[in-house]
């Protein structure tokens, strides 16, 4: 087997075919044990990472967009709203970094639906490997970037005066939140990616459940001066108990029943959305 | 590792069947795609599957690579049913796809740790085994580049790579050779014959018939989703007719008159080449004897035929019909059959 090494290495333009060399590494010396649920999904997770490497454009996504974002609703609502941007912007960040990080777990679905045209995709789906590992993997690269975000957006916010009350460990246990509800919220678009034929189709229809879920909720304004039917979808929007949940760790507090409907709601998403991708994952 | 069978587990070695399939259906809605394959391929051979655009041979190979769900029929790799035991039919296959199987955007070598990684090879394993590889393929070079920076002939070589990572049983190239020069084509025809000779068995898809010819020890001719023949090359030869006369003609008017003339003395099928003044016609010869000469004496008479009908022949040749005219001639007579019916 060792002999494999002594071949000399060609260049590309001059590969010449030899017999001898291709049968000694058709003979592994060792025959692996299969890869365990964990160290597969680690491992596409490291893809998703070195395909940030290759092309880093892709993180113009979470970190231009939530600039945008939070910059533009801090300036637009703070004066109405609350009399001053510095005063909104303590009941703004943590809702503006909820909405946006939601809105980016839609380009889960898009990745997924690009690999699936390119052949890639075949591969894995031939490899003898705990079923959902490729899926897992892309969410594990995605948890990335959705920390990247949220990163991005809490620089900004410092920079114009936020000023949270619950310190280094509040903000990290609302990120925590919000970064583990996306990684469950993203199984619905892993769903979409494998359901629908194009990029385009998975792009409008991230929008439609999009815009209505982080805009209908409490992430501008104070529900209560609401319609009473808005309300009521926006008591049971998760998205609202997640802007919740997160605003209260931020401050230092802790809310009980947010917390659940987080937990249940993201176990939920998981059950559901995981089970019907890996249907769709198996039938393809 | 001199014996092929030696890495073998007993359950393998009862089934000498490689693939076995009956009755095979897929429909995509009104197509039929597949319509009812049966398939027997010994272990330890290149099989050929041979069929023009949309014949059904991606999506049988699909099916039997488990990515898709049959729709009626069944399949076993190795004895092992693609629908009830697709872990273990995994196990044991690798699929180089029409299109390039691997990721584009990562560089070859993080593409084969990576297939490395997730078929249980840890990090140091991986490594040196992506590394093997890569120069045995004439790539270590490039090992650093990204994929998309590849030529096709490279990245077929990085594909096929990928795909005898673990040592396959069985191993299916759907179109290897499509869109690659004829160097490169070369070499993957060189590369298919190491790997069958160290007792992977391969499941060949191709549109071209010296490729089938070249590699293959069995062809199953594919059209509309069903097999309209199956056999050795060889088989498939005689069973069209024993040989063709290939004719040129100094005057390519006179050639629907020499197609006539041909067609009522051989009393076969001809077929209009390219080149305006070509003609090949088929000799059938049937029953036992001395084919070869019977062949040359139908042959003569042809000649002879035209001569008479005042046709100049500036060339001819007589020789054994090449898989393009089987082919020709298998799928016409599908057609033929179904006017009748």
């Amino acid at each position: 087997m060792s002999t494999a090494t002594t071949a000399v290495e060609p260049a590309e333009s001059t590969y010449t075919f030899s017999p001898e060399t291709l049968q000694a590494v058709l003979a592994p010396d060792e025959a692996p044990r299969r890869a365990s649920w964990l160290s597969a999904s680690v491992t596409f997770g490291w893809r998703a990472m070195l395909k940030i490497k290759h092309v880093p454009e892709q993180l113009f996504d979470v970190t231009a967009f939530p600039i945008m974002m939070t910059l533009m609703f801090t300036y637009l609502f703070g004066g109405a709203l609350a009399g001053s941007t510095t005063e909104y912007l303590q009941f703004l960040l943590p809702g503006i970094m909820v909405m946006s990080v939601i809105m980016i777990t839609m380009y889960t679905g898009i990745a997924v639906n690009t690999d699936i045209v390119k052949g890639v995709f075949d591969r894995f789906r031939t490899l003898p490997i705990w079923r959902p590992s490729t899926m897992v993997g892309y969410l594990l690269g995605d948890a990335f970037r959705y920390t990247v975000a949220c990163l991005v957006i809490l620089g900004v916010g410092l920079a114009l005066g936020f000023r949270p009350d619950g310190g280094v460990l509040g903000v990290a246990a609302g990120i925590g939140v919000l970064v583990a509800f996306s990684f469950a919220f993203s199984w619905v678009w892993t769903m979409f990616g494998l359901l629908l034929r194009t990029e385009k189709s998975v792009m409008g229809v991230s929008m439609m459940v999009l815009f209505p879920l982080t805009f209908l909720s409490n992430v501008f304004v104070d529900p209560s001066t609401m319609p009473g039917w808005l309300q009521a979808f926006v008591d049971v929007n998760p998205i609202s108990h997640l802007v919740g949940a997160v605003r209260t760790l931020m401050a230092g507090g802790w809310d009980t029943t947010d917390m659940t409907w987080v937990l249940v709601s993201g176990v939920l998403f998981t059950v559901v959305f995981g089970t019907l991708t890996m249907r769709l994952y198996n039938r393809r | 590792m001199s014996s092929p069978l030696c890495g073998m587990k007993k359950e393998d070695i009862v089934s000498a069947m490689a693939i076995e399939t009956r009755g095979l259906v897929k429909v995509f809605g009104k197509t039929r795609a597949v319509d009812g394959i049966d398939l027997a391929v010994p272990a330890g051979t290149v099989y050929g599957v041979l069929g023009p655009n949309g014949a059904g041979k991606t999506t049988a190979v699909r099916m039997l690579a488990t990515l898709l769900r049959p729709d009626g029929g069944d399949a076993r790799v190795f004895g092992h049913d693609v629908l009830r035991e697709p872990d273990e039919v995994r196990r044991r296959v690798s699929l180089t796809g029409q299109y390039a199987s691997v990721d584009e955007d990562l560089t070859g070598l993080e593409n084969l740790i990576l297939l490395a990684r997730l078929l249980g090879y840890d990090k140091r394993a991986a490594r040196r085994r992506a590394e093997q590889l890569l120069a045995a393929f004439g790539l270590t070079e490039a090992a650093g580049r990204q994929v998309k920076n590849y030529s096709g002939g490279m990245r077929r070589r990085l594909d096929i790579a990928a795909s005898i990572l673990n040592t396959p049983k069985l191993l299916f190239l759907d179109e290897p050779t499509t869109g690659l020069d004829p160097r490169s084509r070369n070499q993957v025809w060189d590369i298919v014959r190491a790997v069958v000779s160290h007792g992977t068995t391969v499941l060949l898809t191709t549109q071209y018939l010296d490729e089938a010819d070249r590699l293959a020890s069995r062809i199953a001719v594919i059209d509309r989703g069903k097999v309209i023949a199956e056999g050795t090359p060889g088989d498939l030869k005689a069973s069209v007719g024993a040989g063709a006369v290939h004719v040129r003609l100094r005057d390519p008017g006179q050639r629907t008159e020499a197609e006539w003339v041909l067609s009522r003395s051989l009393g076969g099928h001809v077929v209009l080449e390219a080149d305006p003044v070509a003609l090949t016609a088929r000799v059938s010869v049937n029953g036992n004897g001395d084919s070869d000469r019977r062949t040359a004496e139908q042959a003569a008479a042809a000649l002879n035929a035209l001569a008479e009908a005042g046709i100049t022949v500036d060339d001819f040749s007589l020789g054994q019909p090449s898989l393009d005219e089987v082919f020709l001639a298998l799928t016409d007579r599908t057609v033929d059959e179904e006017k009748n019916a």
